[in-house]
């Protein structure tokens, strides 16, 4: 069994009410950092700790709580990004419907450290059940005397708010969740001016996702000299990963970062195998957005080496043959599944999810979303695959946020991995419609990795 | 003594240009002028916070700044990225950036309808200006095109959202310039739409000026609408005492004869208006005894009005007259009777065969 920090206790019944909580070591990070440790320690406890962002970038946390500008005399935010929209990603909301304290704790704890006498909580409005969760949970924080003014003596005042987005993706992005926090329409902002100088309402503000907040709560802790023994390397800790698609027992897992991809998805622990025996094709690793892999370079990297469930092995290789932790959303497709469906699925869901500020992303989407719509019902041509790789490389890098990125990513790996499956769909359009690729040389094992390079 | 105000030295495109902390590049090669100011179709300096959205003014800054002389590892939107000392960047010496700029431009043309024969915006536009200069020749886009109805924001205006490019600009005057915010984006993505809320008329006096600063022919003024062609017109400079305190009064006027067909303010050579005008002076005042005329506009831009209007044109030399040395030209001369090649007499019908040039040496 692998060591947990997060959802070590989330089995215990009514862990969820501050009593059991309590009972079960709870609040006792939060009693701790601010007793005795102060907000310098804090933050270099979580510098120590190597911990990088959950929410899909995997910035280091303590690096960024360590740019907030500090101008005398005005206010900062901790924003918790709870707009948890990429698909394939579901590991924030297991962790706020079952343990909502140990975010409130984490919220405390960061708060306290970053000087933040108000916290937000932007959670996605599909999440429609989870507010009251938190609030409550909120409420009975309060009651005890761990939020609200002049927390356990100390002098130090925090309120926590929970703030509904009205489902889109694009708050998700850090600068469109405070616009929209604001009360204003969820356009990504253009940086610089970087939130940790001007954020909410033009104040210094730290964007972390949910899972890193919580992650704060083990490492006071522990102390970070004991969170870096997890993982391998610069990937310290734990990682929550929802996995989906066609495995045996999907959900949400801790994985400490040292198990290898093929141990994650066949071990009885983890994905226990791919569902009615079938062979593994594909998989997104890290949520829609990250590239997708074929069995062969998911298992072993190009080099030869066995690909670890870690932020740099994921990346090895680069795009031209890795892919990315990202948000921990992993998606496994077995033998059956198209790619070129899968992409379009993908490319419909950028389509409909673009702000329209920015024209590259708000044109590029839908013409590769009409194009892969061709090509995936038998219309496409051959040029139609060169046309997409040319878009694809238009967007990327040329617009505002990062959604431009994300959406060309997945359409980009999808070629330059699956391109025959591609040219399948449009020298075969009849047979396309009614059978798949199925999986052709996907998973044979690579040849010598000189050749393998790209 | 005052104190000397530090200046930034910046490299565009290898001209160096000293210019205070805080301009933006595109302002700064805007201050060098000439081939490398990035084309802007967002950006509007009159607007605070516009800028950043069309993305045709990407450039590459290759040297971060004396300090971090790292390059950026992205293209930057040189409207709305600042410059540092010892900064350099690429505009045009770039071949990824055209490449770039060409990607923008055809992501603009993707759903506009092209409609420039019928358009009023056609000769002053700015797409048309830019895709003329860095777009492609045809596209590549195979299907529909997407519509929306006009729409009437108040008697004056029409809203036609299938021309528009999405840049701000209007909902920026809405918000900076009149009193109420009446006028802002709806929906999102490619189906966005500037729109008025439930179309709701915008009753206010500076709101005319939306229809100056839309680059394309989405925003345009009823009262001229489908009267004529700017490049038919002369624009002339033109003022008058206007009690609205916030207007200038100055102004051009787009005449023919005597007939003052339409007004609008007065734009500099990159599209933007000098001073905002007031509603009365543009739709109200269409009489020429309303103005006091100061003379003709220069356009200065390389666009259709100028070219109409023949500014520093040469009448072309005659090169015969220096040839012949003062002779007449004898052009037409009768080849039958000058040429020894063609013989009349030979009769190609008696002929064995196909003719040879033989046949007419005999």
């Amino acid at each position: 069994m692998g060591r947990k920090l997060l959802l070590d206790k989330a089995h215990i019944e009514g862990i969820r009410y501050y009593d059991t909580y309590r009972a079960n070591g709870g609040y006792a990070a939060a009693e701790k950092a601010l007793k005795s440790m102060g907000p310098e320690a804090v933050v270099e406890e979580v510098k120590k700790s190597g911990l990088r962002g959950r929410g899909g970038a995997g910035f280091p946390t303590g690096l960024k709580w360590s740019f907030i500008a500090k101008p005398e005399g005005v206010p900062r935010y901790l924003v918790c990004n709870a707009d948890e929209s990429e698909p394939g990603t579901f590991k924030d909301r297991y962790l706020m419907e079952f343990i909502p304290h140990l975010l409130v704790e984490g919220l405390l704890i960061s708060s306290f450290a970053l000087g933040a006498n108000s916290a937000y909580i932007y959670i996605r409005g599909e999440y429609a059940w989870i507010p009251d969760i938190l609030e409550q949970a909120i409420a009975e924080a309060k009651n005890k005397g761990w939020l609200g003014k002049n927390i356990l003596g100390t002098g130090y005042d925090l309120e926590i708010f929970v703030q509904r987005g009205a489902g889109a993706y694009i708050c998700g992005e850090e600068t469109a969740l405070l616009e929209s926090l604001e009360g204003k329409r969820g356009n990504p902002r253009i940086k610089p001016p970087f939130p940790a100088v001007k954020g909410l309402w033009g104040c210094p503000t730290v964007v972390n996702n949910v899972e890193t907040i919580a992650a704060v709560v083990p490492i006071v802790n522990i102390g970070g000299d004991e969170y870096i023994k997890f993982g391998i390397g610069k990937s310290t800790g734990t990682k929550l990963i929802s996995a989906c698609g066609n495995i045996n027992k999907p959900g949400v897992y801790e994985i400490e970062m040292n198990i290898s991809v093929e141990e994650f998805i066949y071990s009885d622990e983890y994905c226990g195998g791919i569902k009615g025996g079938k062979r593994l094709k594909a998989c997104i690793p890290g949520g829609s957005s990250v590239p997708v892999l074929p069995a062969n370079l998911l298992l072993k990297t190009a080099k030869g080496e066995t690909r670890m469930m870690t932020y740099e092995s994921l990346n090895d290789g680069g795009f031209a043959t890795g892919s990315m932790l990202g948000s921990g959303g992993f998606i496994v497709m077995d033998e059956d599944q198209c790619i070129v469906r899968n992409t379009l699925t993908f490319a419909r869901f950028y389509h409909h999810e673009s702000c329209g500020q920015c024209s590259p992303c708000r044109e590029g989407t839908g013409w590769m979303k009409k194009v892969l719509h061709n090509i995936e019902y038998g219309k496409g041509k051959m040029s139609d695959i060169d046309l997409l790789w040319d878009i694809q490389r238009k967007i990327e890098g040329n617009t505002i946020c990062p959604l431009g990125d994300a959406a060309a990513w997945p359409v980009a790996a999808a070629i330059r991995h699956f391109r025959d499956e591609f040219e399948w769909h449009v020298k075969h359009p009849d047979e396309a419609l009614t059978r798949n690729f199925g999986l052709a040389h996907y998973a044979d094992p690579l040849p010598a990795p000189a050749a393998a390079a790209v | 003594m005052a104190e000397e105000k530090k200046l930034f030295k910046v490299k565009i495109d290898n001209i160096s240009v000293e210019v205070e902390p805080g301009t933006t590049i595109l302002n700064a090669a805007r201050s060098i002028g000439g081939d490398v100011v990035p084309p802007a179709m967002c950006y509007y300096s009159k607007l605070q916070g516009s800028g950043g959205k069309c993305r045709t003014c990407l450039v590459k800054v290759t040297k971060g700044s004396e300090a971090d002389p790292r390059p950026m590892p992205k293209l930057v939107a040189s409207c709305r990225t600042t410059v540092m000392d010892g900064m350099e960047v690429a505009n045009i010496t770039s071949p990824e950036v055209q490449e770039a700029r060409k990607g923008v431009v055809e992501f603009l043309l993707l759903n506009h309808p092209l409609d420039c024969p019928v358009c009023d915006q056609a000769g002053e536009c700015d797409l048309q200006n830019l895709s003329y200069e860095h777009g492609a020749e045809a596209t590549r886009y195979e299907f529909k095109r997407r519509t929306f109805d006009k729409i009437d924001i108040g008697d004056k205006i029409q809203l036609h959202m299938t021309r528009c490019i999405l840049c701000y600009r209007c909902v920026f005057t809405a918000d900076q310039l009149t009193e109420k915010r009446e006028h802002g984006i709806l929906g999102r993505g490619d189906a966005s739409e500037i729109s008025t809320y439930i179309h709701q008329s915008l009753d206010n006096n500076f709101i005319g000026n939306v229809i100056d600063v839309c680059p394309v022919g989405a925003l345009t003024d009823k009262t001229f609408r489908f009267k004529n062609r700017v490049w038919f017109l002369k624009p002339v400079d033109a003022h008058r005492h206007c009690d609205d305190p916030k207007c200038c009064g100055k102004t051009v006027l787009w005449m023919r004869g005597d007939e003052v067909f339409r007004v609008t303010a007065r734009k500099d050579k990159y599209g933007e208006v000098e001073d905002f005008i007031c509603d009365t002076c543009r739709f109200d005042k269409k009489e020429k005894s309303d103005w006091i005329i100061e003379g003709p506009r220069k356009i200065d831009r390389h666009s259709v009005i100028s070219q109409g209007h023949y500014v520093n044109t040469v009448k072309p030399k005659d090169p015969l007259v220096e040839v012949l040395d003062g002779r007449q030209p004898k052009l037409l001369f009768d080849i039958h009777s000058t040429s020894e090649v063609n013989r009349p007499e030979i009769d190609l019908s008696k002929i064995e065969g196909p003719a040879h040039s033989d046949d007419f040496n005999k």
